[in-house]
């Protein structure tokens, strides 16, 4: 049996599919990846279906081996390090893991996820039609939980490619983060119009204080007109929630199916895997589009993904340019 | 004749089609009927529904099927609702003060007996509203208008799982242990949400629900037999 051996995995390390889609209805949240977009083309570029399962690795970091065969293995997403027998690599690489050989992914200079696929499935039973894992419900992946030191997943119709490690060129994940785009409601109008102004502006910053359910947004207090009670109805992956407290909170993919908090805007879709990657010292507005905004850049991303996937070979070590560009560090990462 | 839904964006994926703002049966029905509706439609490009007290959220992909012919689909469904195909479910439930431990302070509070309490709560017909909060957790509309109070000030440490709670004219059925500030009346061995079984889930909102007061050997008994898998609860198409 080939498989993927666990040999260290910091907290929050999970597996994610698609999402445990059609059971909101129950109660049952989604979960899924926080980034969509890194976790779809991670799981492309070895020609896995977007929605596949895959290792999502958090700031926490994670050592995997190959055990009973080569593994054909694809890393994107946030910022990270990536190295290869202590070799470092490019952030978005795909590679092909030996047994014997030790692969390293761990916190880089920005980013907050990033994502582990394998060629082949990672052989699990699914529960409600998904493999991803929800902790607080000790649903899916391997046993409800995160992974951790010593687990091993079973990779069914494994591949591997021979060949060197390739640098993905995927320039879609160079992404602006300053910027963070919503549609305003569906309780836009429990706020005044100059809240709402208040809202765009901001500037907010992720809360330390956040976690795959919710990320709290520090910044300005939103007074509500009409009090902060509702009584509970849906909650869209995206929505921001504001508590009587005036401290918006941006459900993310653990988020609860319903929930009684006036809803001021949604992050669009294309945006969320953006917020899901910022770090809390980083600051950023909203700005508010339509829904055909926000359509026409859901499927930019679509578009992005249909496209044959390019690769170079690394050449020498190199940081992810691209992604130092996107978070804005540049300056301060090219002067060492 | 009904007055329009309110048509609300939750992003570009998610249409709320809100009936009201408050917790009432002729609302949860119009919520109920399109959802139905809509189920045997099946629309291409719809992912999923979830009813609640007052809207139905519909999750949609944007790119198979954009805002503006959903709303068209809603509305021609909307002005001829199906009825909704509702089952009632005779849930056990056992009010020993070992589960049912805030039953001497409500009865306290309304001045009553306890075994009045059990009887009022027991001889009510509750509605299944919606699910939320973890899997299989159901809110229930319809506790007696004699047992309504408030949650408490402070909530108290973990339940059990499986726990019937009420506050503020409503009812709750829990699947896990968590702290609440809502008030315990009993604990039924009936799982609303079971990983050891398939379907997983129990009642669907819409459904009407009342309980059957058992005692704590019954209760035992059926706790093993709903471990396992089995259905302990009895379900019968309601009027």
């Amino acid at each position: 049996m080939t498989g993927l051996k666990i040999l260290t995995a910091g907290p929050g390390v999970t597996l994610q599919d698609h999402g445990r889609d059609g059971y909101l209805r129950y109660g049952v949240t989604a979960a899924g990846p926080m980034d969509r977009l890194a976790h779809a083309t991670a799981n492309l570029a070895l020609g896995n279906e977007a929605g596949a399962a895959a290792i999502e690795v958090s700031l926490g970091g994670i050592e995997v081996a190959a055990e009973g065969g080569a593994l054909s293995i694809a890393v994107a997403g946030g910022g990270f390090e990536v190295l290869l027998d202590g070799v470092k690599l490019p952030g978005w690489v795909r590679l092909e893991l030996a047994p014997g050989s030790k692969l390293t992914v761990r916190a880089g200079i920005g980013g907050a996820w990033t994502y582990l696929a394998v060629a082949g499935q990672i052989d699990l039973p699914p529960f409600l039609n998904s493999l991803s894992t929800h902790t607080r419900s000790a649903l899916g992946g391997l046993e409800g939980r995160g992974l951790a030191a010593g687990d091993m997943l079973a990779i069914a119709g494994a591949k591997a490619q021979a060949g060197a490690p390739e640098r993905l060129l995927t320039p879609w994940l160079t992404r602006p983060t300053d910027v963070i785009r919503a549609v305003l409601g569906p309780q836009d109008d429990y706020f005044s119009e100059d809240q709402i102004e208040v809202f765009r502006q901001g500037p907010w910053t992720v809360s330390p204080r956040s976690d795959r359910m919710a990320f709290r947004l520090d910044g300005p207090r939103l007074t509500h007109a009409r009090g902060f009670n509702i009584i509970s109805d849906g909650i869209a992956m995206g929505s921001i929630q504001v508590p009587g407290d005036g401290q918006p909170l941006a459900l993310m993919a653990d988020r609860q199916s319903t929930g009684g908090y006036p809803k001021i805007a949604t992050i669009i879709a294309p945006d969320v895997g953006r917020l899901a990657q910022l770090r809390p010292n980083q600051a950023f507005r909203f700005e508010t589009v339509s829904v055909d905004e926000a359509v026409a850049a859901r499927r930019a991303d679509a578009d992005a993904l249909t496209a044959p996937m390019e690769t170079e070979p690394v050449i020498r070590r190199e940081f992810p340019s691209e992604f130092l560009l996107s978070v804005n560090l540049i300056g301060g990462a090219t002067a060492g | 004749m009904s007055i329009a839904p309110r048509f609300l964006d939750a992003g570009e994926a998610a249409l709320v089609v809100e009936y009201g703002l408050h917790i009432d049966p002729a609302i949860h029905d119009r919520v109920m009927a399109l959802d139905a509706s809509l189920a045997a439609k099946s629309v291409r490009g719809i992912r999923e529904t979830v009813p609640t007290f007052r809207s139905l959220m519909i999750h949609y992909d944007p790119l198979t099927l954009d805002r503006a012919s959903l709303v068209k689909i809603v509305e021609s469904l909307d002005a001829t609702p199906a009825p909704a195909a509702r089952k009632r479910w005779i849930v056990p439930c056992c009010y020993d003060p070992v589960f049912g431990e805030d039953l001497g302070h409500i009865a306290k509070e309304k001045n009553l007996s306890v075994e009045k309490v059990v009887a009022l709560h027991a001889g009510a017909t509750y509605r299944a509203y919606m699910y939320g909060f973890a899997p299989g957790f159901c809110y229930l509309g319809g506790a007696p208008a004699e047992l309504t109070l408030s949650r408490r000030t402070t909530p108290r440490p973990p339940t059990l799982s499986q726990v019937i709670m009420i506050a503020d004219g409503m009812s709750i059925i829990t699947t896990i242990s968590m702290p609440t500030g809502w008030w315990l009346v009993g604990r039924t061995p009936e799982r609303f949400f079971s990983r050891n079984r398939d379907p997983a889930f129990l009642a669907e909102a819409g459904d009407q629900i009342t309980f059957e007061p058992i005692d704590r050997a019954t209760y035992d008994a059926l706790d093993a037999r709903a471990e396992k898998g089995e259905v302990v609860a009895r379900s019968e198409s309601a009027s």
